[in-house]
């Protein structure tokens, strides 16, 4: 089993380095095997966090304060299946395009090195590692935008990369702050250390404000949104479902593990506010983006808002509802790139407008578009709806009535702005339209992913089950 | 007295670099204060690392040695990108002047 | 898990099933189409048939499924879900029938009937639903899975039609959606339990207050009290087998059952009574009853007046449910199936109308009798069954109603019953009138079949016309809608 947590790593990682020094053909080749082995080995952790429970494991055997320790526990565990189911699909779409083998070897590389990054920032149980993996995510990523179609990704993908360094500069600005006054790295150190003094309070604040940064929240969220839409749907699956979560992830570790109940109860509203603002500004955007990716992009800001929300509501049950909006989330949104991808293909363009009467033409990704819209919008039997019933619940039992009643109107925009997409795309086309569709499309990996996001919401009870596996309280 | 001067400095350092980041219109500026942002919290981990009563501590130093190899590279990152678009400047793609594209996204946020 | 802890499910999964699979079946697989669909019907009613015996017998069936902290997906089968599931099994046989009939050679049958399924198991879902999470899962579904029928097809009036429909029914969710959130934190859980579970809550008067205009808001506008009610009339674009499953079973039904179950197991009568809040239900029943019927006076188009009927009929199940009273609670009760099988019928006669003679209006139906006279019959039976003649269907609702308002001496329910039955009858009986003595204004085309309309059409027609005469005549029986609703009556609500 110690093994399982390291392979994790190591194979994305030795994939990648492997499949960018072979050929186009091999490539593709130890690419699918990667894939499948590191699936395996997430399987692996999860299953042992699943029966015997949490375990740590000091990486190269370097106890903490010096060695980074890797952690498999129940967040660790259900991130690293979610990335891997996420990741694996996204990948199984990209390796089964035979049509473009050359983009496609190009860009094997770089999502083994963003899965590889991902699952090492899940597991790292130290702070500065967590730094190093945000990076290492945020580089592998922005090759990834840089790989996308038309001029401009050089553009969209060089400005990502100067919103992300200072963000993960301010959260490194805050690591080395906390060093200073307490000497270690470890949330178990530090969480019985850290306390209300002006470094520490200083510290946890620029830590926070750099992560909120890094994750896009309202109202720093603009930068991802380019990336997006011109990244190549493979990218903007991995971006906006995986990559775009790593941030929060890491914020929750430091909010359970490290900061102070003084920090995190002056800090929590703020946080609410900010999340509140994502939710509605990402929704009313999302209405009237003319470009399929582009609502996908403003839907991806406003559910940054619902993660968030938990810093605000604080409970347990809150914190399953909120690791749930991930799973949910990551599913969905690739699944929506994915589809949006197939659709662009046949049509050429991706344009709102330019749906009507389409449905019955690329069936297959409309057809994942709908049920990963059902997530979306929050609507049963989807995994959307169980997160966002935990969130609103706690809400109410924690008194938030205001952010309950956000949450709920985000909802109802959610659901404007799928419907817009899917009454078009029912609609009959108007006569002497001819419907150009250059070729068939795929989507079955799309649709796959949104019947994952289904899934999770119709037997929720084995990811909570994996979740309590020993997640800190 | 000595740390404190380098971790004042490094902090000044860090400000001046986060302002001009958001504000540098050219891409090689930014790039530029993208590194500074670095170099000021390396000031800041050198500055810690003496500590009165136990001498030096070499965790910061690793740490400050792994900042640069992953500053380094995102420098090398940005770097090759910015070759690619020479001539261009970063916020064509906000003002939706560059033609074709400016529907793509409509509205965005501040 | 034993055997009899699946029968819920199994009935849920019945429709469920081959809804999805229908869905890949090519468009001209009509064959395969048809039978599985039939088969599914009559397997959904064999096992309502075993549940019943059980239920009867004083049994209970649960299905529970692990969900989210705090809250399982539970399935029972109790008396009042039992009603509610045969009279659902019984009109998905027939209407599935009729929709075979009614969409012969029209595209897209396979969607239409992938989603028709869906919907029939979201009303079970609803029917079966052992708490208010469960419901609210299914209550929702029922939406995803209506809008493509009502938007079925395609024309832009129907997707106008669609859009308001969705805009009010999820709108009406997200309500639903906070009552029950305000009611889970609370209270911890909130399993459906005959005489209600807030007991412990009953000095926080202004949340409970608050749940419940949420809940009801959110259940009102599916049950089309006013003023949530625009959507229905509207939505009558969508072909004849929807708007007789929307108004009869699925969509309106599964508000007004919503509310039955608020009331009864959720707040508790008596403590809905206290509070006030089912007073004022009442006054917006009452209002909705007559208001539907003077609008459905004043519409030209037949389905139209169908539907503004629909809004009024289904208050008196609001109506009888509301007002403490167990003869009151009997006759609202026994009225959720006697409105579904009478107006099922009149909007089958209004299909087979279309279909055959494209007659949509009401003035043009003069002489329609002397051309369709079965449908005819059917039509006027069920007509008089809603005005309330006796012994038809339902006479024995407002008998019970009215006896009921003279128990407990609201002598205002009594003035409604009378104003809405003359009206009930202004709307209807010119209608049958004209049909059977008027003479057409021009001659009826020719007949295309052996019999005035297809057979698949004319046979469910005339299934529940029948259906509706019996319940009522006889409403003494053991088995009939009546005695059941006097035994859930018994049983759960006034123990």
């Amino acid at each position: 089993m110690t093994g399982a947590i390291g392979w994790a790593i190591l194979i994305p990682l030795g994939g990648a380095l492997l499949a960018a020094a072979a050929g186009e053909r091999a490539s593709r080749w130890i690419a699918a095997l990667a894939a499948a082995a590191t699936t395996c080995a997430a399987i692996g952790v999860a299953a042992s966090v699943a029966r015997h429970g949490p375990s740590r494991h000091p990486a190269g055997g370097w106890l903490a304060p010096l060695g980074i320790e890797l952690r498999a526990d129940g967040l660790a565990a259900t991130m690293l299946l979610t990335i891997a189911a996420v990741a694996g699909l996204v990948a199984a779409h990209a390796l089964a395009d035979r049509s473009r083998a050359a983009a496609c070897a190009r860009s094997c590389p770089l999502w083994l090195f963003t899965w590889a990054a991902l699952d090492a920032l899940v597991v790292s149980g130290d702070i500065f590692n967590l730094y190093v993996t945000l990076e290492l995510a945020t580089l592998a990523a922005v090759g990834l935008v840089a790989d996308g179609e038309g001029p401009d990704a050089p553009r969209a993908a060089l400005r990502y990369l100067l919103f992300a360094l200072p963000g993960s500069l301010l959260y490194l600005l805050g690591v080395a702050l906390i060093y200073g006054e307490h000497g270690a790295l470890d949330p178990a150190t530090l969480g019985a250390h850290v306390g209300a003094s002006a470094p520490d309070t200083a510290a946890m604040a620029l830590m926070t404000a750099g992560l909120c940064l890094k994750a896009a929240l309202f109202p720093l969220h603009a930068w991802p949104v380019l990336a997006y839409t011109r990244a190549s749907p493979v990218a903007g699956a991995l971006l906006a479902g995986l990559v775009g979560k790593a941030a929060f992830l890491v914020l929750v570790r430091l909010w359970l593990e490290v900061y102070p109940a003084t920090f995190t109860s002056a800090a929590g509203p703020v946080l609410g506010t900010l999340a509140a603002g994502a939710i509605l500004w990402g929704s009313l955007h999302a209405l009237w983006q003319p470009r399929l990716r582009a609502v996908i992009a403003y839907s991806s800001v406003a559910h940054t808002g619902y993660l968030f929300m938990w810093f605000a509501l604080g409970t347990r049950d809150a914190l399953a509802g909120a690791l749930f909006v991930v799973m949910s989330h990551a599913a969905a949104s690739a699944s929506m790139f994915l589809a949006t991808g197939a659709i662009a293909r046949a049509l050429g363009h991706d344009r709102v407008e330019g749906l009507t009467g389409l449905a019955h033409r690329l069936p297959i990704p409309f057809f994942a578009l709908a049920l990963a819209g059902t997530s979306a919008m929050a609507m049963p039997p989807s995994s959307g709806f169980v997160g966002k019933w935990l969130l609103v619940r706690a809400a109410f039992e924690t008194g938030h009535r205001l952010w309950a009643a956000v949450m709920l109107i985000g909802g109802l925009l959610a659901a404007a702005y799928v419907f817009r997409l899917l009454r078009r795309a029912f609609l009959p086309r108007p006569a002497g339209e001819p419907i150009a569709i250059t070729r068939s499309s795929g989507g079955h990996a799309a649709l796959a992913l949104a019947l994952v996001a289904i899934a999770l919401g119709l037997a929720p009870g084995l990811a909570l089950d994996l979740l309590r596996g020993g997640s800190a309280p | 007295m000595t740390p404190l001067l380098y971790a004042s400095s490094g902090v000044a350092v860090f400000a001046i670099a986060l302002y001009r980041i958001f504000t540098a219109g050219d891409v090689l500026r930014k790039i530029i204060a993208a590194n500074l942002l670095g170099g000021g919290v390396f000031l800041i981990l050198v500055a810690i690392a003496r500590r009165p009563a136990a001498g030096i501590d070499p965790v910061p130093h690793a740490l400050v040695l792994t900042g640069i190899v992953v500053s380094v590279s995102a420098t090398a990152c940005a770097l090759a990108l910015a070759r690619r678009l020479e001539g261009t400047t970063l916020d064509d793609g906000d003002d939706g002047d560059d033609g074709s594209d400016d529907t793509e996204v409509a509205g965005r946020g501040p | 898990m034993t055997l009899d802890a699946l029968l819920p499910l199994a009935v849920v999964l019945t429709s469920l099933l081959p809804g999805i699979a229908i869905f890949w079946l090519a468009e001209r697989d009509t064959r395969l189409r048809t039978t599985l669909n039939l088969s599914a019907a009559i397997a959904k009613l064999a096992l309502v048939v075993v549940i019943g015996r059980g239920v009867l017998a004083g049994e209970i069936f649960e299905t529970r499924l692990p969900f989210v902290p705090g809250a399982d997906l539970v399935l029972r089968a109790d008396s009042l879900s039992l009603l509610f599931v045969s009279l659902s099994a019984v009109l998905w046989l027939v209407t599935t029938v009729y929709a075979v009939g009614y969409l012969e050679g029209s595209p897209h049958r396979s969607r239409f009937f992938g989603f028709f399924s869906i919907s029939v198991a979201s009303t079970m879902g609803v029917a079966l639903a052992g708490n208010l999470l469960t419901f609210f899962v299914f209550y929702e579904t029922l939406t995803l899975s209506t809008y493509p029928l009502v938007v079925h097809r395609g024309t832009p009036e129907a997707v106008r039609a669609g859009d308001l429909y969705l805009r009010y029914t999820l709108s009406g969710g997200v309500l639903l959606l906070t009552g029950t959130a305000i009611l889970y934190a609370a209270a911890g859980s909130i399993e459906f339990t005959a005489g209600g579970v807030l007991g412990e809550l009953a000095g926080r008067r202004g949340l409970l207050i608050a749940a419940f205009a949420l809940l009801i808001a959110g259940l009102g506008v599916k049950a089309a009290l006013i003023p949530l009610h625009t959507w229905l009339p509207v939505a009558m674009v969508a072909p004849a087998p929807v708007s007789a499953l929307l108004h009869a079973v699925a969509v309106v039904k599964a508000g007004a059952f919503g509310i039955t179950r608020v009331i009864y197991d959720v707040y508790g009568i008596r403590l809905a009574d206290r509070l006030g809040v089912t007073s004022v239900l009442a006054v917006v029943a009452a209002a909705t009853i007559l208001y539907g019927s003077l609008k459905a006076l004043a519409q030209d188009d037949l389905k139209r007046r169908l539907a503004y009927s629909t809004v009024s009929q289904v208050s008196f199940i609001v109506l009888g449910v509301t007002v403490v009273g167990k003869l009151l609670t009997i006759g609202g009760i026994a009225h959720l199936v006697h409105q579904g099988l009478m107006k099922i019928t009149l909007f089958f006669c209004a299909g087979n109308l279309a279909e055959e003679l494209g007659i949509h209006g009401v003035r043009e139906l003069r002489g329609a009798g002397r051309r369709m006279p079965l449908t005819m019959i059917a039509f006027t039976l069920a007509s008089l069954g809603m005005i309330g003649i006796p012994p038809l269907a339902g006479f024995v609702t407002k008998w019970y109603l009215g006896a009921g308002a003279v128990e407990v001496g609201s002598s205002w329910v009594i003035a409604v019953l009378i104003a809405s039955s003359l009206l009930n009858a202004a709307y209807l009986l010119p209608i049958v009138r004209d049909a059977w003595f008027g003479e057409p204004s021009a001659p009826w085309p020719a007949r295309k079949g052996r019999f005035e309309v297809g057979l698949w059409l004319l046979l469910p027609t005339i299934v529940t016309a029948a259906a509706s005469v019996g319940v009522g005549l006889f409403a003494a029986t053991k088995l009939s809608p009546l005695a059941m609703a006097a035994l859930i009556a018994e049983r759960e609500i006034h123990p």
